[in-house]
């Protein structure tokens, strides 16, 4: 291994690792802001959910890699565009999400909805602050995976020109250099994990009433 | 021509059809990357898991490699592999093997472990020794979820097994890689299909495996316990 090589290098590591976070955590947001309205539907109405959920499971069984070659021809954009993995992680994130939020959602007790429409709350008014606070553990979990696996797989991207630090893998295959591979596979994982773990953070700053302990069973 | 029409010319070629890198040649190549992958991650986590969950030590350690296992990158893995033991089946297969493993090991860990206390004291009850109560019964009641695992593993595999057509090897990664290097827009869009197509193929066919030999008596009263603990989300990325 030759150390130095990070030090010297340092300013375009660190040019790929924002790039690498741009690509992974946009399609957190965008996934995350699609999936509830989604979620929602299928947990309220059954034929959405006979549709949607189905649907997103095998919008999930489409290999990255595949999906990276194939949305240039449908989006008409070039092959070398961010925008191909950052639509491609967006698909997979709502894939992922829009069943976690229809879980979650359906899993919000009864007689707490009933005794919010009893207060006077709306349906809307009532959705979001009681029935989507109290689906916010669940929705954190399934958060929590889709952002440690698109940080994961924006590597992929590498192979097909745009892969944020996942171009330090294919420049280090070229040079036969593992000094390079190494620095990129020890910040992703670092990336995935403190990700991981401000969303746990956030998961526990959001529900406080979780921390009271008794009485409340998820 | 349009793209769509320029895929399927690529398709009705009868020349993408014959010989060593023709597609029944690369579809073999990749169902035996990961075939071979997926026995190995079976054979050293279904047990683990199993003795796991039932003995409950250990889970501790379980979270922590499935979760760090997850966010691995593949590609970096491989790569380095390769740069450490050469080109060769060998480093495709290990690294298939460490993404195999986290789901199988979930897996059958929560299956395990979420089997009804009481069937298991029952089971106890009548005279079983603590092996018959595992693999007589709550391994049987584990096998949703046992199945479970081994479909999101397949997917995955089935999926990073395209990224060892990047250092040499076959399988239908072969036509992406090909394909981005010649600027051939048809093939690679062609070795896409082909590997969205197997991995559903693949999945409905593990749909169908899990209806068949999961026992009739679980499938009558569907999630009884699990309604109080919701299942482990098992679910990672595909590559």
């Amino acid at each position: 291994m030759v150390w130095q090589w990070i030090p010297r290098n340092s300013e375009r590591i660190i040019l790929l690792l924002v790039e690498h976070l741009r690509l992974a955590l946009i399609p957190v947001v965008v996934g995350l802001l699609l999936a509830v309205p989604l979620g929602w539907l299928a947990s309220r109405y059954r034929p959405a959910r006979a549709v949607l959920i189905p649907a997103a499971g095998v919008l999930y069984t489409v290999p990255s890699l595949a999906l990276f070659v194939v949305l240039p021809g449908i989006l008409g954009t070039r092959i070398l565009s961010e925008v191909n993995i950052i639509v491609a992680l967006t698909i997979y994130t709502v894939a992922l999400l829009v069943r976690t939020v229809a879980d979650a959602l359906a899993a919000v007790p009864g007689l707490v909805v009933a005794a919010a429409t009893a207060l006077g709350y709306k349906p809307v008014r009532r959705f979001i602050d009681v029935e989507l606070p109290l689906a916010v553990p669940v929705l954190i979990a399934g958060l929590r995976v889709a952002t440690v696996s698109n940080i994961s797989l924006v590597s992929v991207g590498a192979l097909i020109g745009v892969g944020g630090l996942g171009e330090l893998f294919t420049e280090g295959f070229q040079l036969n250099f593992p000094t390079e591979i190494v620095t990129g596979i020890v910040l992703i994982m670092l990336l995935a994990l403190i990700g991981d773990a401000l969303l746990l953070g956030l998961g526990r700053i959001a529900t406080p009433w979780s921390r009271a302990g008794a009485g409340t069973r998820a | 021509m349009n793209l769509f029409a320029e895929v399927l010319a690529w398709f009705a070629d009868p020349q993408h059809w014959q010989g060593s890198s023709g597609v029944p040649a690369r579809l073999a190549e990749h169902l035996r990357y990961t075939a071979l992958a997926l026995v190995l991650a079976a054979v050293i986590a279904i047990p683990l898991g199993a003795v796991i969950g039932h003995t409950g030590r250990g889970s501790f350690l379980l979270v922590g490699i499935a979760n760090g296992l997850r966010a691995l990158p593949e590609l970096g893995l491989l790569i380095l592999l390769v740069l450490l033991t050469g080109i060769g089946l060998l480093p495709l297969t290990v690294t298939l093997l460490i993404l195999g493993v986290p789901p199988l090991l979930a897996g059958t860990y929560a299956g395990v472990r979420n089997a009804d206390p009481a069937v298991v004291d029952a089971a106890r009850g009548v005279g079983m020794r603590e092996r018959e109560v595992l693999l007589k019964v709550e391994l049987p009641i584990a096998l949703p979820l046992i199945i479970g695992g081994l479909r999101t593993a397949t997917l995955q595999v089935i999926a990073t097994a395209a990224i060892g057509a990047y250092i040499s090897l076959g399988g239908l990664g072969r036509f992406l890689i090909d394909g981005l290097a010649l600027n051939d827009y048809p093939r690679m869009v062609a070795g896409a299909v082909l590997i969205a197509a197997l991995a559903l193929v693949v999945e409905g066919l593990l749909a169908g495996l899990q209806r068949l030999i999961v026992s009739p008596g679980l499938r009558t009263a569907p999630m009884r316990t699990g309604s109080r603990r919701p299942t482990p989300v098992v679910a990672g990325g595909t590559a």
